[in-house]
């Protein structure tokens, strides 16, 4: 903050207030991609997709497609003027269009483009494409099996001596644990539309939440330089990390149309093609041999995870980076190695969702967990508890960041409590005792998760903000807005800069050509790093008008204070409005570009070691499960959450994360299933086969809170902590509910080993396990 | 002959819409989107399974205007004659201020990207307009068929509880307009067939159906549209010439006759609940949890049984009741079991030009014992995994005299276990039979392994289901059940 101004206790800051598009989008017009006015004779492009797993294409013969009503023309690799490629790896991985081969059903052929989207649709599927078809790799099993081919560098982090400390303990368990992926399911799909302008110049509106590296790809795919591509978007219908990279292709098809026609030109796919052709989170196997002794305490861990990247690197390096750097979740370990294998599969690319294989890497500690309680025959929370990272020592991660602000003990402590969790449990064992057919299971499970991109350069935030001659003020920065209120959280900051009402502020869209070099709106860290940017370029306009208005009231700099509406001195205010307009005819800018960088991270990926996280979020959460001992089928009865955001800069955002991420981890873990037929075609690729947590799925009794007496040790905005990404990890509680309903059946003395989702089919066959293996 | 005219006419919001050159495949989100420029309601899946287009289609029910939540994506604006559609553009009021539906969402924090928020305020809207003060159980029920990715449901849930305190549907403009909106309704609803060029034809009646159809027996029918409306946006077949039903009162029609039921083919879920209900308590779960809200408005008990489908949810319980099919061809009508349509899988005992028009289901006779169920992934809107219907009587010696079982989703289409059944009849109903018939179960059923679920889960839960059924004709079941405040 200014030296030059006290804080300024406007309630537009920490206080709960509406997303800014609410009663747009419940009057439906909010406006996406798809609803804007398309200008005369807008193209549409539709994608064919291969129809095969692997395979050579011999052939394409397109004479019906070019005879199909409506079509233009057709889009494909040899229309590219620069280059065939989208990877944002940069390891040119990832064509737009296949030439020669295909790698996984689903991946782009060729682009028709016709006047309707219904004409382009229906010719798309007239090309008669001949395929020789190769062998293919569906399951991480598969790519181990055919020689573990990577398609980004490994990662190892280690920490201690493994082998000493696995020889040294009392007990040890070695397993494997399958962790399914999941599909973003955004509610607007992937789109696009581009419009041509003069010279190499193109603008497109892209559903991306990453508008800067859309920028580069179309200046890539067409071969010009990235100052005559603008890239415009106002709100996406949803992302998860699913428009980080995947809106690429399309943006990148519909400027090449765009310019290649001279038309704008508009792409969207139908659900079933957008599930078929775009990426999702990673399934993972992961190998584990863990030592422990008889208190339950971890001695050593040594783990592989293996993740079905797809065909191409996408972001399956930083994914898989980051599930190693969640590899603890909030546990201690002595000593440990955990390496990932980033294999090559052939199906889509998969990619960034929400967490970032953080939830995968931390899924595999709490089975660790697992094992060691039913082992030992003890409530998994002790053994969680036992095993808890401390606050002075036992405190350095794999990655030898020591952790500085850990509250995991305090969030724990609390939620046991209010959860009345001992209570329940010794209830839940009671009633498992009679109960013939329906089981019961509670579990809390702890979440820690580190803020940072591991890729320290994303670190940055730009802002852009104009103050205007009648006192209101522009907000342009560099993070997109897809649901998470962002740019009311921006906004709030911005306007308790100024001393205004929030109506004062307009948030623009966001805007290639208003903040240049922005990150992905990603990895939680959309508030720190544009909020930081936007307080930034307000301090700037704020220290300009203070000196002017120091001049105006004839006293020192020092003597001038913000205050509600103005400024201030004595008894002497003069209103913004008035204050801008004066400064104005003075002569004096009003406009800033707001810059930030997080302080503190680094991280030397070949060694292992560093900060890569500036401060870590945490939370916690209590699931109570039934399941049915004839059908698998189960309910979640009751969820207490106890949540860190630090000091929250808007509870109802933050409670709308928490209670969003949760329900969405909760539905990756049970309904979400990817299932491949033999061809290797993708068969759960829309909502009437791939099935997300419905509002009957909602637990009846969900008691979520923020942690009160929580601010940031470190200087993130207004003592806040990031909120998009770590409440989904509490999900697992649910996990771990339904694993000890089945344990029941075994008299908790076996481990269930539920591999992910645990859809009523692995309930059910987890029951029989068990029951079997007690039989002996 | 029955006049024809060449126009299908309804409201749309508060405009009168009178189209001639429509096409039959033209679904109602497409025409609203692209022809009126209406982009509030929005398209998530095409599918009818997301809800994110959902808009009210009004109908003239005995001389009430019944708005029902449907999914404008697979809904053909063909079958739109004579109707009131309400879209979200006609709920903020001209003075731009919210309607209380809205309101509530906007206070409580309901909407995050927002876009499948027009759909939730339409059934939101739709169940207010009924039950402006609902329970839970009631929100959840009409939010069946809408999904949110971003929010959880939990502020939604909280905006519909409180809904009632922004406002009652009394003041409401679509309550204030209903003596207008009939009159416009009636006055379009003028007894004329409704034909357009070899796309559409509206009959006027079910006698004009039955004329038309066997007249034109390669036109493809439409009641509901929830399974042709996806032959269209995901198959993109060719359905023209069409001929609608939806709107034929006559064959909405539910007669309880001595000792039966009658369901007209046209009879939507959503209606057949209460009746189906009252003689048969044991299909409640059952129907509740069949698709969502939207789509148990719009599909038939008709269309369920025609289309043949190996998983359709109807077949398993009607066919273990004895469900008589009554099928027409012009004037000439007969009558079969409804077991006995199923041939085999995509063929059924269907003439050319001939359709379903009821179903008749024998009530129950006193002491017979009849349960269903339904095993999907996720509990409610759902494809079942598989579907079970159970009955069975037992004599006065404790023997069980008849046995009828029969399953979705184990075979090539809705199928009887006969060699459970046989194991079962004649001898005592108690565990140690229910143990001796399990095995019988691999005689009936070899199904398939596919994206629902393994064939291993699916002939184990299939077994299950019979201990289930034992357990609860004997006072130990036990079943989940979602409890809420």
């Amino acid at each position: 903050m200014n030296k030059h101004q006290p804080p300024i206790t406007l309630q537009t800051l920490h206080t709960t207030i509406p997303h800014d598009s609410g009663p747009k989008h419940v009057a439906g017009v909010a406006e996406y991609i798809d609803d804007m006015i398309e200008p005369a004779s807008t193209m549409h492009a539709y994608l064919a997709l291969s129809a095969r797993a692997h395979a050579e294409i011999v052939g394409i013969d397109f004479s019906a497609v070019r005879a199909a009503p409506g079509v233009i023309g057709i889009l494909t690799a040899e229309d590219i003027p620069g280059e065939n490629d989208v990877s944002p790896s940069h390891k040119h991985d990832e064509p737009i269009f296949a030439v020669g081969k295909v790698h996984f059903w689903g991946q782009p052929l060729f682009a028709v483009l016709a006047e309707t989207r219904g004409q382009a649709r229906r010719a798309a599927h007239l090309a008669k494409v001949e395929y020789k078809d190769l062998p293919f790799i569906n399951t991480v099993r598969e790519a181990q099996q055919a020689g573990g081919k990577l398609v980004a560098e490994p990662l190892k982090l280690e920490r201690g001596d493994v082998e000493a400390g696995l020889a040294a303990a009392p007990r040890k368990v070695a397993g494997h644990v399958e962790i399914g992926g999941q599909d973003h399911f955004y509610l607007e799909g992937q789109i696009a539309m581009a419009i041509p302008g003069e010279d190499e110049d193109v603008t497109v509106f892209s559903s991306t939440q990453h508008p800067s590296e859309v920028q580069l790809m179309v200046a890539q795919v067409l071969g010009i330089r990235h100052h005559a591509v603008t890239i415009n978007v106002r709100r996406m219908g949803g992302g998860f990390g699913g428009k980080e990279t995947q809106g690429n292709l399309f943006a990148c098809v519909a400027a090449l149309a765009a310019k290649k026609w001279n038309r704008a030109c508009k792409i969207r796919p139908d659900r079933d093609d957008d599930m078929t052709a775009t990426g999702k989170r990673h399934d993972f196997v992961v190998d584990y041999q863990v030592g422990y002794d008889e208190s339950g305490k971890i001695h050593a861990v040594d783990a592989v995870y293996g993740a079905r990247a797809g065909f191409s690197s996408d972001l399956s390096g930083p994914v898989t980076d980051r599930a190693l750097f969640h590899a603890d979740n909030a546990y201690w370990y002595p000593a440990v190695r955990v390496r990932s294998e980033p294999l090559y599969t052939n199906t889509v690319s998969n990619t960034a969702f929400r967490g970032f294989g953080g939830p995968q890497g931390m899924l595999a500690a709490e089975r660790w967990i697992e094992e060691i309680a039913y082992d030992l025959g003890r409530d998994p929370l002790e053994i969680r508890k036992a095993n808890f990272y401390g606050t002075d020592r036992n405190n350095v991660t794999p990655y030898h960041q020591t952790v500085e602000d850990n509250v995991i003990h305090r969030v724990v402590e609390e939620l046991e409590t209010s959860s009345d969790y001992q209570a329940r449990r010794r209830a839940i064992l009671d009633y498992n005792a009679t109960s013939p057919i329906l089981k019961r299971g509670i579990a809390l499970t702890p979440v820690k998760f580190g803020i940072s991109f591991t890729a320290t350069w994303y670190n940055q935030g730009g802002a852009l903000v104009h103050l205007y001659k009648d006192g209101t003020i522009q907000l342009n920065h560099g993070g997109t807005e897809m649901g998470q209120g962002l740019h009311t959280k921006v906004a709030q900051l911005v306007a308790d800069a100024f001393g205004v009402g929030l109506e004062t502020v307009k948030i623009m869209t966001t805007s290639t050509g208003k903040v240049a070099n922005t990150s992905a709106t990603a990895a939680s860290s959309g508030t720190d790093l544009n909020g930081a940017a936007a307080l930034d370029a307000a301090r700037q306009i704020k220290e300009r008008l203070a000196r002017h208005a120091a001049k105006l009231f004839d006293v020192s700099e020092s003597q001038v204070e913000w205050a509600q509406g103005g400024v201030r001195t004595g008894d002497k205010f003069i209103g913004l409005a008035e204050l801008a307009m004066s400064a104005y005819l003075n002569r004096v800018q009003l406009s800033a570009a707001g810059f930030y960088q997080t302080p503190k991270v680094h991280w030397d990926r070949a060694t292992g070691r560093g900060r890569p996280f500036y401060y870590y979020a945490y939370g916690a959460a209590v699931s109570e499960v039934t399941i049915d001992t004839l059908t698998g089928e189960n309910s979640v009865d009751r969820v207490d959450i106890l949540h860190d955001v630090g000091r929250s800069l808007n509870p109802a955002l933050d409670l709308g994360q928490i209670e969003g991420g949760f329900i969405q981890g909760m539905g990756w873990l049970t309904t979400e299933e990817l299932w491949w037929d033999s061809k290797g075609e993708l068969r759960t690729k829309a909502p009437s086969t791939y099935k997300i947590p419905l509002a009957s799925d909602v637990p009846p009794i969900f008691n979520v809170k923020l942690a009160e007496w929580s601010a940031n040790k470190e200087a993130a905005v207004g003592r806040s902590k990031a909120v998009g990404e770590p409440p989904f990890m509490l999900a697992m509680s649910v996990v771990e509910a339904l694993s000890m309903a089945v344990a029941s059946v075994a008299d908790y003395r076996i481990a269930p080993r539920l591999n992910t989702p645990v859809t009523p089919e692995r309930v059910l066959m987890g029951v029989e396990r068990l029951k079997r293996e007690a039989r002996g | 002959m029955t006049e024809v005219s060449n126009a299908i006419r309804f409201i749309l919001n508060d405009e009168e819409i009178t189209l001639t050159d429509i096409k039959a495949d033209t679904t109602l989100l497409d025409w609203l989107r692209l022809e009126r420029r209406l982009r509030g309601s929005k398209e998530g899946c095409a599918e009818g399974d997301c809800g994110a287009c959902t808009v009210l289609v009004g109908r003239l029910m005995d001389d009430e205007i019944i708005y029902d939540s449907v999914t404008a994506c697979i809904r053909f604006v063909g079958s739109l004659h004579g109707t009131h559609v309400v879209t979200i553009e006609h709920l903020r009021g001209k003075d731009g201020i919210l309607h209380p539906v809205q309101q509530a969402m906007v206070d409580h924090h309901g909407s995050q990207c927002g876009f499948c928020t027009p759909g939730f305020v339409m059934s939101l809207y739709g169940l207010w307009m009924r039950n402006p003060e609902p329970s839970q159980t009631a929100i959840e029920k009409a939010l069946q068929g809408n999904l949110c990715r971003c929010t959880g449901y939990a502020p939604i849930i909280r905006a519909g509880k409180a809904m009632g305190t922004y406002g009652q549907p009394q003041a409401d403009p679509l309550w204030a307009e209903r003596i207008a909106l009939k009159g416009k309704i009636k006055a379009i609803t003028d007894g004329r067939r409704v034909e357009i060029s070899d796309q559409i034809i509206v009959p006027a009646n079910l006698d004009d159906f039955a004329r038309v159809y066997e007249a034109n027996p390669q036109a493809t029918i439409v009641a509901g549209s929830t399974d042709v409306g996806l032959w269209v946006t995901k198959f993109m077949r060719t359905i023209s010439p069409v001929i609608f039903i939806g709107h034929l009162p006559e064959l909405r029609r539910i007669a309880e006759n001595d000792g039966e039921v009658q369901f007209y083919a046209g009879v939507s879920y959503s209606e057949a609940l209460p009746t189906l209900t009252t003689h048969f308590p044991a299909m409640a779960e059952l129907w509740n949890r069949l698709a969502g809200e939207q789509i148990r408005n719009m599909g038939t008990i008709g269309g369920n049984i025609a289309n043949g489908s190996p998983i359709g949810d109807t077949p398993p319980p009607l066919i273990v009741l004895g469900a008589k099919l009554h099928l027409r061809r012009g004037e000439h009508r007969r009558e079969i079991k409804l077991e006995d349509y199923f041939l085999a899988y995509g063929k059924q005992d269907r003439q050319p030009g001939e359709f379903v028009e009821s179903v008749t289901i024998p009530l129950l006779p006193a002491g017979e014992k009849f349960a269903v169920y339904k095993i999907s992934k996720r509990r409610e809107e759902d494809i079942s995994t598989l579907c079970g219907a159970f009955r069975i009587s037992v004599d006065d010696a404790g023997n069980v005299d008849t046995a009828r079982i029969a399953f979705g989703g184990m075979a090539a289409t809705p199928k009887r276990a006969r060699a459970v059944e046989a194991v079962l009849v004649g001898q005592p109903w108690i565990q140690a039979t229910i143990e001796a018939a399990i095995a019988a179960f691999a005689e009936d059923y070899q199904p398939i392994s596919d994206m629902r679920a393994s064939a291993e889960y699916r002939l184990l839960t299939a077994q299950n289901l019979l201990k289930r059924f034992y357990l609860e004709t004997v006072g130990q079941g036990q079943r989940l059940k979602r409890e809420v405040a």
